[in-house]
């Protein structure tokens, strides 16, 4: 790995990035640019997210601590975390290519052969080649390592069959990771699985939009019928699939890995709605004139803090003896309920302007809010549900009996 | 969706901590476990003084009630953030005793008291004599400054009148620091317990069986000009009273929150019906999760009020999220440890009543959460 850099190294490259962010970050683009990359409807979305990526990528701020061979940058990671950093002053729009740099990439770049490093990561990179996930199917959300969809190998290929769902930006990836069954025997569920690195172009792969509770696109369910890959797309062996696919939820919750940078969502400001409170009216006075107002808002504000207090927290040893592994288990379900009734509680503020949606032009903040109150709900049932989660947290932080 | 409260946490204190916190926090787990086991705690709400005077005298030995005073007083010479983990494990096992009144008492001189007042009695504190505070008056109100007890020039000194209520272990007590109106303005008055008489000491009947306090009338009694505390500092150190009883409620009331958890989760985990161990219904198993996670934030502010005590703004702030976050957790905690015991949760022997009622009484001391949400939106909005 590169060199770790000097103060001096890194306040110039700072400054370089600041100047280079400054003057290209995008202005208002005329549409409604997407929250996160699971929600991506129009080509017109779809095209400018992807020159955005290509060219923060082109000017060295993405990738830019991955190996120079395969199309990174070749830096110390502290470069990137500046770059990051600087992108997100200038709350420029998201990197779209998610489960491509994201997952797919650290992947590759962890336990992928040299020839799948070389003929992936620049694609990705560079948001040419679009990666999308297909793990969770329609009979299969919350029980993961049931997947069903089968891989049968013949000769050099193996033909799918079978069905994928919640595929963020599946109508538009070149690529799948996928998590398949080659096999119902061995000691238990988990001992079948395989993971593919799949074309989407294959024949015999369909794909269905789903539109969303928030009236967006975004992501599809994938239909499987008799689509040849060749053999060369399987990733390790056979029966090492959920080994992978837990390898990748690892990069997804951040663990120590060496990231191509970016960010893939935008987040909500905890004092935007504080501001949205300020300028809104009941009874010709600010609202946060109003007690009861006033008292749910300093709620949310305690809230927050104890959030924050608790991200915090959780690393210092001493103030966690108790239940060493509370605060991180409890952070998913904490964090998407708040935001959740958060955001819920923002549409109360709106008076009558509260009926309306995104794209009226009389809407508060073109819909800012309600789109951000109903996609929240991605958040409190994806990657495990709130009651999914109170059962963890029951089970094994409290040490509560499993249901039976 | 992400969230970035990072602009909202500029304004607010972050978390942090001392050895020395660290270290009096394994001592005090243990010390209380040991010292105040829930059949002991039973039998002293049954007893006159409330509290064990062997382990009082212990508390003092261990140098606990002189944390928070500089060490020129006979004091330890660290802050209020050191003090806090101790109340913490005595709210966790219900051991009540002058301790909180000792400390707060300690704060109000240190905030408003004079060299020779500080050298008279602080290090008589340290030593395990009990200082204890008058404040609270028939009118119920939290705000401290509301003083309708008077204290009239008369000769040398001053003629007290009025009554105050909640006074705490105000029998054992040598010191009682009363808030009195002298000409339209608010002033501590120290009072000697011999000043007292005895029939001027009523014991209140009050929600936490635990504690001892007092209805003390102030009528005929006299105290020297010296026993006011300077005019000019009665403001701060009025404030200085309110933050440290809140930081030590919160701390307690977190301890308090712990215990009625695990008390609850241990019957859920014996407690059998239908043929099923209770806590397999999640009926049962999400509301106590929603009681541990209430728990843990109110347990992060807490830490972050006793780390960031003491620094202008940002520590009355952190204080009062503290007290309110507690509030909120603990009676919450406490109410469903009642529910989830079912008929035992209804009888006297079960001790979620205990928490339920110790939760009462913290709430009705130096303002509820709604109060503390109030005064924090004056300070965030």
């Amino acid at each position: 790995m590169a060199t770790r850099p000097t103060a001096a190294e890194l306040a110039d490259y700072e400054a370089q990035a600041d100047a280079w962010f400054r003057e290209n970050t995008p202005k208002d683009p005329g549409f409604m640019l997407p929250l996160t990359f699971m929600e991506v409807s129009t080509d017109q979305q779809f095209e400018f997210l992807c020159n955005w990526q290509r060219k923060v990528y082109e000017a060295g701020y993405l990738g830019a601590s991955w190996p120079t061979q395969y199309g990174g940058g070749g830096q110390h990671p502290d470069f990137q975390r500046v770059a990051t950093k600087v992108m997100k002053k200038y709350d420029g729009p998201i990197m779209l290519n998610a489960i491509g740099i994201g997952w797919a990439g650290p992947l590759i770049l962890d336990i992928g052969s040299e020839e799948e490093k070389k003929k992936y990561i620049k694609g990705m990179l560079s948001a040419e080649d679009i990666w999308c996930q297909g793990f969770s199917e329609p009979e299969n959300g919350s029980d993961l390592g049931n997947a069903q969809l089968k891989a049968v190998r013949d000769g050099d290929e193996y033909v799918l069959n079978g069905s994928k769902i919640w595929t963020s930006l599946g109508d538009r990836a070149k690529y799948m990771i996928l998590l398949a069954r080659t096999s119902n025997e061995g000691p238990n569920k988990y001992a079948g699985l395989s993971f593919f690195l799949a074309p989407m172009h294959a024949p015999g792969i369909e794909t269905r939009r789903i539109k969303k509770l928030t009236g967006e696109y975004g992501f599809v369910q994938c239909f499987f019928t008799d689509a040849r890959i060749s053999a060369e797309c399987l990733m390790g062996s056979e029966g090492d699939g959920w080994q992978i696919a837990m390898k990748t939820l690892e990069y997804e919750r951040g663990a120590k890995v060496n990231l191509a940078g970016g960010y893939f969502l935008k987040e909500l400001d905890a004092m935007g709605v504080v501001e949205l409170a300020r300028e809104s009216q009941r009874g010709g006075k600010p609202l946060l004139d109003d007690p009861v107002m006033k008292d749910r808002m300093v709620d949310f504000m305690m809230d927050i803090q104890a959030l924050n207090l608790n991200n915090q927290r959780r690393r210092m040893g001493p103030l966690v003896q108790d239940r060493p592994m509370g605060l991180a288990l409890m952070n998913k379900l904490a964090r998407t309920e708040m935001i959740r009734e958060l955001t819920e509680f923002s549409l109360a503020f709106q008076g009558t302007r509260g009926g309306y949606y995104v794209d009226d032009p009389c809407a508060v903040d073109n819909g800012y809010w309600h789109r951000s109150y109903l996609n929240s709900f991605s958040a409190t049932i994806g990657g495990g549900t709130s009651e999914i989660q109170r059962n963890i947290i029951a089970e094994h932080v409290l040490g509560l009996p499993k249901g039976r | 969706m992400a969230f970035s409260e990072g602009n909202l946490a500029d304004h607010l204190g972050g978390l942090g901590y001392s050895e020395e916190q660290i270290e009096l926090m394994d001592v005090a787990t243990s010390f209380c476990r040991d010292k105040s086991p829930i059949d002991k705690v039973r039998k002293l709400m049954a007893d006159e003084r409330g509290y064990d005077p062997a382990v009082w005298q212990e508390i003092a030995e261990l140098g606990w009630l002189g944390i928070a005073i500089p060490e020129a007083h006979g004091g330890v010479g660290l802050s209020m953030a050191e003090v806090a983990p101790i109340a913490e494990q005595m709210g966790r096992r219900l051991l009540t005793t002058p301790f909180a009144s000792c400390t707060v008492a300690a704060q109000a001189l240190l905030a408003a008291a004079d060299e020779a007042q500080c050298g008279q009695w602080l290090p008589r504190i340290v030593a395990g004599e009990i200082a204890t505070l008058a404040l609270s008056e028939p009118h119920g109100d939290w705000t401290l400054a509301h003083v309708e007890a008077i204290g009239k020039a008369s000769g040398d000194g001053y003629a007290l009148s009025g009554t105050k209520q909640f006074v705490a272990y105000a029998k054992d007590a040598a010191l009682v620091i009363a808030t009195v109106n002298v000409d339209g303005q608010v002033r501590l008055a120290l009072i000697e317990r011999s000043a007292i008489a005895d029939g001027a000491l009523r014991r209140e009947i009050i929600i936490d069986e635990t504690r001892r306090t007092y209805e003390l009338t102030l009528d005929g009694i006299t105290i020297p000009a010296s026993a006011l505390l300077d005019a000019g500092r009665s403001t701060t150190a009025l404030g200085q009273i309110e933050l440290a009883s809140a930081l030590l409620q919160a701390a307690e009331m977190c301890g308090g929150t712990q215990s009625a958890i695990d008390y609850t989760l241990e019957y859920l985990k014996t407690r059998k019906q239908f043929g099923k161990l209770i806590g397999e219904y999640q009926a049962l198993k999400h509301p106590i999760t929603n009681a541990y996670v209430g728990y843990e934030k109110a347990r992060s502010h807490m830490l972050s009020a006793a780390h960031n005590f003491g620094q202008q703004g940002v520590g009355e702030i952190a204080v009062r999220m503290a007290k309110a976050s507690a509030d909120k957790a603990y009676s919450f905690a406490a109410d469903r440890a009642v529910q989830f015991h079912g008929g035992f949760g209804f009888t006297h022997d079960c001790d979620a009543g205990l928490y339920r009622r110790s939760a009462i009484w913290h709430a009705s001391q130096f303002g509820d959460a709604a109060w503390h949400r109030a005064k924090l939106a004056d300070l965030l909005f």
